[in-house]
């Protein structure tokens, strides 16, 4: 009955709703297509045809220059680095966050959200304050344990940490909160481990989240420049990412890498924001 | 039949979950403790090294000034432009029906990973000395690389998905029914959206006006690569930043960074703390 009628009043939902705003149907979706279509989709356009224009042989043998291939690589796997170690510590803070209490939670609570206030630059100028080669702990680092942060892997590392950190978290937190406790207390009336309740019941429902919060940070890390100029510099071949990269290029006014590297990233971002999205319209299918 | 093992929640059981938590919060507010708090308490230090005095006179030179005054003006505009169409942007997307809605939906988010720095070249490919729109801009005699409209329109992109984001799920909250009830008793459609939904919207739109300003404030790549960061002419607060470092003038950078995160940080955390309180 509810669904007979919950699919009717869908029906004058979309029949009522004809009329609008003063300037009618057509003239607001215009207005809205024009605005998205001069702010995106040109822009994301252009870039293509520029850099296509010598065929794919063309950008491959752009992207395949020992410095731009180092930049490339080393922009994936610091990214990589950042994933796993971001989806570790965002689900253990999520769970902490949402099933124990604790003094001054909700400041703990408010201070995730710190990463997305914060400049990206104002994070790497951070970093460099604290590990810098002339601050106390970044030269002890150095002399102690031969660990160089600033203008190193490492230093890229802890930077997109910084920015990724709200993603995985902000994205479990929710559905942790409204996950049924009763399948958890079943299994622990059964003889279930913490452990194993967490591994073979939680888990399961946050996989969606996880996985979507993931790919926003991966995607997200790829096109970082801001703070990762400031902490890792612009050495060739060391500690030079693909942001950084292409700025070089665009600085050297050399067309052919520059655009060939944004394509590449580009491409990269355009597949994992449409999949986040596709994952984030799958949960909400299967929630229904 | 087997006898089934009926397990007891013992004493000692209960005790290991303590330390577990104990455990598991420890790790959590250590790990926050020297990702976030460690280099944000080393700014502040490295700021008032030399004393609030010497803060404030770095900050006070007239190109720093002016550094940050534009800033907020490219912030400000970008907010009025997205506060009106991304808020009909987000209208569409909810209340219309079309082909490639779905597909438009899932775009918005592409300024979220597009590197500023790729937003940056575009805009010079368009609008550069040999970019695409050059002949006409040359016609028009209007300067848009090296120049604050550039520099707008790098922060616009960037800051694309902000409204829009912050908006749709209030907007699918509010359904239409609301709506449908004032249409009968007569409201026009623009009396129905300024009386009715508008209320609705306000924390959304407010929330989003705010996020879309502090991510305008703190853009960096873009504006670094249409702008050019021309001392006194196309320098934001964050290119000063990056110049201070770049001369070695510490203080300098140190202190503009603090007072941008800073800015950037009450605006959103206060936001969220009034949402907070409004519901």
């Amino acid at each position: 009955m509810t669904t007979i009628l919950g699919s009717f009043s869908h029906k004058i939902d979309r029949r009522e709703n004809r009329q609008e705003l003063p300037w009618g149907r057509w003239g607001i979706r215009s207005i809205a297509l024009t605005y998205l279509s001069l702010m995106l989709i040109i822009p994301l356009l252009v870039i293509f045809k520029d850099g296509l224009q010598g065929g794919l042989a063309g950008l491959w043998r752009a992207i395949s220059l020992p410095v731009a291939w180092h930049a490339l690589v080393l922009t994936l796997w610091t990214a990589a680095v950042m994933v796993v170690v971001n989806t570790f510590m965002g689900v253990l803070t999520a769970y902490v966050l949402v099933r124990y209490e604790f003094p001054a939670k909700s400041l703990f609570n408010a201070i995730i959200d710190l990463p997305l206030a914060i400049p990206t630059l104002v994070t790497g100028v951070m970093l460099v304050v604290l590990y810098g080669p002339q601050q106390a702990l970044g030269a002890w680092l150095v002399r102690e344990w031969g660990l160089r942060i600033i203008f190193a892997p490492p230093g890229i590392i802890l930077a997109l940490l910084f920015i990724t950190f709200p993603f995985v978290v902000r994205t479990v937190q929710p559905v942790l909160l409204s996950l049924d406790r009763v399948q958890e207390d079943a299994a622990a009336t059964l003889g279930a481990g913490a452990w194993t309740i967490f591994r073979r019941i939680t888990l399961p429902a946050l996989i969606l989240p996880v996985t979507s919060g993931a790919l926003l940070s991966f995607a997200r890390a790829i096109g970082e420049f801001g703070s990762i100029i400031i902490v890792a510099g612009n050495i060739p071949l060391y500690s030079q990412t693909a942001a950084v990269y292409v700025f070089g290029e665009v600085e050297s006014e050399n067309r052919v890498g520059a655009s060939a590297m944004s394509i590449v990233m580009l491409a990269i971002a355009f597949v994992l924001i449409l999949s986040v999205d596709w994952l984030q319209r799958y949960r909400q299918k299967g929630r229904q | 039949m087997k006898n089934v093992a009926i397990p007891v929640v013992s004493r000692p059981a209960f005790q290991y979950d303590i330390w577990r938590r104990r455990l598991l919060i420890l790790i959590v507010v250590a790990y926050v403790g020297f990702l976030i708090i460690a280099p944000l308490a080393a700014l502040s230090a490295g700021a008032f090294r030399e004393g609030l005095g010497a803060m404030i006179a770095v900050l006070a030179q007239p190109d720093v000034l002016a550094s940050f005054w534009r800033t907020l003006l490219i912030s400000l505009i970008t907010v009025i432009v997205h506060g009106v169409f991304g808020t009909i942007t987000a209208w569409v997307l909810v209340r219309h029906h079309f082909p490639g809605r779905s597909f438009i939906n899932g775009l918005i988010d592409m300024p979220f990973a597009v590197s500023p720095v790729v937003v940056g070249y575009i805009l010079l490919l368009l609008f550069g000395r040999n970019g695409i729109l050059a002949p006409l801009l040359t016609f028009f005699d209007i300067k848009v690389a090296f120049a604050m409209p550039g520099m707008i329109l790098a922060t616009l992109f960037v800051t694309l998905p902000f409204m829009v984001r912050e908006l749709i799920p209030v907007l699918k909250a509010f359904g239409v029914r609301q709506e449908q009830a004032a249409a009968t008793m007569g409201a026009n459609g623009w009396q129905t959206f300024w009386l009715v939904t508008f209320p609705a919207l306000r924390w959304g739109f407010i929330y989003g006006l705010i996020l879309t300003f502090a991510r305008a404030l703190g853009e960096f790549g873009a504006v670094l690569v249409i702008g050019g960061g021309v001392q006194g002419r196309t320098e934001t607060a964050t290119l000063y930043i990056f110049r201070a470092l770049d001369e070695r003038q510490y203080i300098g950078a140190y202190s503009a960074a603090l007072v941008l995160g800073l800015f950037s940080l009450i605006l959103v955390i206060g936001t969220d703390l009034l949402r907070r309180k409004e519901k």
